[in-house]
């Protein structure tokens, strides 16, 4: 992805940027996929350059309608879920331990 | 199949009533739970409520209820109740989907805490309800176990996501179900189905057990057929979870109490924003007739502009999608759900999620990561974020001069199958008057007030300040009265 350069450079998005977006977000996409999302995506981009082209300079971002604090519980142990019982609902599970395929030797 | 059917909730009873009745012994909670059942096995072939029925044990459970009874116990406020849930609520033990295949199979370990509270005050669950896949999508056809139908007119949509809880009340299926609503998920169905739909302040119901969409608008909420019905659900729903962090300390406001205080003297703004462009003729007449109801009923109407409202639609589709993508990283493959095999774990990671997740959620998943990436953080998501500054400082500003506001739920009645899953825009369209209200985190509910030139529903959206409930139920109490 190139840095964008203006407003309207940003509103772009190209089929280069999906299949990036795609793979960092583990989905592989078919070549008709890719045109078809590249084209949908784009649309709502597009539409989105009526706030893109808001001077917002002075403007306090709001990430959430409540004011977020750390919120601290009792300090006083509670019944946990069930180990088996959360394994149990696991596509693979051995020794109390979930299992995966081969993480060592991937291309990073 | 005839596409319009009548509806035939009214003959079997609210859920007022039903509690009262199965309190005092005059109606056994078995009998209830048959009746519905019955209405279920006649018409769910049809309307596709439903993900999961729970027939059994929802007989056992009335029989537990009326064992109560008999014993001289109190089963509580909603004692034998039917309750159809959501299917993205955890229920300990019964399959929770999200009508997607990547959670297929998957029995959650514990109960959402709405789920409990339910149970607490004496409802009967009788089954999980279909939705958009993950809650994404505004007509239910997004769900991997297909489209939910509305029972007003079989080849239209139920509206979404929430779909299948609506469909379930409009159908009598259950005279309640819980929704979830992140950008109008609750009040948009209950317009299209012609049922009462609540979405509470933002804190005031817990979100322990809602299976995560966009954590900082996602609420849960009710469907009824009346609005004293959905009061009732709120209270008992409602209030401090130590479970949930951005849980409000304190309780549900009494709505109850006040639903027939009235609104002499409450002024009421008419959103001009709303009024206009997008919105059809005949939903827009029924609004001014609202207005018209309320001001025959001692409020002052006024019209009134919120000019940052139309930005909510561009706010909302980069925030909650940036918030979804983050949420749904979860789904690997490992903890729960489906895998698809491969040799390696990243692997293994891309092919799950590519054959678990449908379109929709996969648009949003991409839509929500390239807002946050690189480069483009400030220009789509941080600046989504500052939108929604203004959007409350608009509502703010008007809520100055008013105590709710009034506006189409919907632009439209139900539209027909296919119509809009061509084109994800013109989808997205339909939230754009529930939209504001969730990006500010503010209460919101749908009232059913007359029929469109079509014969289906209609409904209004009453919206008020945060934790301006109390006000908002009496304003949907005195619309109920006067549709």
């Amino acid at each position: 992805m190139d840095e964008p350069t203006t407003p309207q450079a940003v509103a772009r998005i190209s089929a280069e940027d999906v299949a990036k977006v795609a793979a960092l977000a583990r989905l592989r996409l078919g070549p008709g996929e890719l045109d078809r999302f590249t084209h949908q995506l784009a649309d709502i981009l597009a539409h989105a350059e009526d706030i893109e082209a808001l001077d917002l300079a002075d403007v306090e971002p709001m990430a959430h309608p409540v004011r977020l604090r750390n919120v601290f519980r009792s300090d006083e142990p509670a019944p946990p879920l069930d180990r088996d019982t959360v394994l149990g609902q696991a596509p693979s599970a051995e020794d109390g331990m979930f299992c995966v395929p081969p993480v060592l030797g991937e291309a990073p | 199949m005839s596409p319009a059917r009548a509806l035939p909730e009214a003959s079997l009873g609210t859920a007022i009533d039903t509690a009262a009745a199965v309190r005092s012994g005059d109606r056994s909670a078995i009998d209830v739970i048959e009746e519905r059942l019955a209405r279920i096995a006649a018409d769910e072939e049809q309307v596709h409520a439903f993900n999961l029925l729970s027939a059994d044990a929802a007989r056992d459970r009335a029989r537990a209820i009326d064992e109560a009874v008999a014993a001289g116990d109190d089963p509580g406020p909603l004692a034998g109740v039917p309750v159809a849930i959501k299917d993205n609520l955890c229920t300990r033990g019964v399959a929770t989907t999200c009508s997607s295949r990547i959670l297929a199979g998957w029995e959650p370990p514990y109960d959402a805490t709405v789920v409990t509270r339910l149970r607490q005050a004496g409802a009967v669950m009788i089954g999980k309800t279909n939705l958009d896949e993950f809650a994404m999508g505004s007509s239910t056809e997004h769900s991997a176990t297909g489209p939910t139908r509305n029972p007003h007119d079989l080849a239209r949509v139920p509206g979404g996501s929430s779909g299948g809880s609506a469909a379930a009340v409009a159908a009598g299926f259950a005279p309640i179900a819980l929704g979830s609503d992140t950008g109008g998920s609750i009040r948009q169905p209950a317009a299209l189905c012609g049922v009462v739909g609540v979405k509470p302040t933002y804190g005031l119901v817990s979100r322990l057990g809602l299976v995560a969409f966009g954590s900082s608008l996602d609420q849960v909420g009710p469907f009824a057929t009346t609005v004293a019905d959905a009061a009732v659900v709120c209270e008992v729903i409602g209030g401090h979870d130590p479970g949930d962090s951005t849980s409000l300390p304190q309780p549900f406001p009494s709505v109850v109490e006040h639903l027939d205080d009235g609104v002499d003297g409450l002024r009421v703004g008419l959103v001009t924003e709303m009024l206009g462009e997008g919105i059809a003729d005949d939903v827009g007449a029924r609004v001014r007739a609202a207005a018209e109801a309320l001001a025959a009923a001692g409020a002052t109407v006024e019209e009134v502009s919120v000019p940052a409202v139309t930005y909510g639609l561009s706010a909302y589709y980069l925030v909650a999608p940036a918030e979804a993508s983050s949420n749904l990283a979860r789904y690997d493959g490992v903890r729960y759900g489906v895998r698809v095999d491969a040799p390696t774990a990243g692997e293994m990671m891309e092919a799950t999620r590519t054959a678990g997740f449908g379109d929709e959620v996969k648009r949003r998943i991409m839509l929500g990561t390239y807002a946050l990436s690189a480069g483009y953080y400030d220009a789509f998501y941080g600046q989504a974020l500052k939108v929604r500054t203004l959007i409350r400082a608009d509502f703010d500003a008007a809520y100055e001069r008013f105590d709710v506001l009034l506006s189409p739920t919907s632009p439209t009645t139900a539209f027909a199958f296919g119509d809009k899953t061509a084109d994800p825009l013109q989808m997205y369209l339909n939230d754009v008057c529930t939209i504001p209200t969730n990006l500010a985190g503010h209460p919101a509910a749908s009232v059913p007030f007359g029929i469109g030139e079509d014969g289906l529903p209609i409904g209004v959206q009453v919206m008020a300040p945060a934790l301006g409930e109390i006000v908002m139920f009496r304003v949907a109490a005195v619309l109920e009265g006067a549709a």
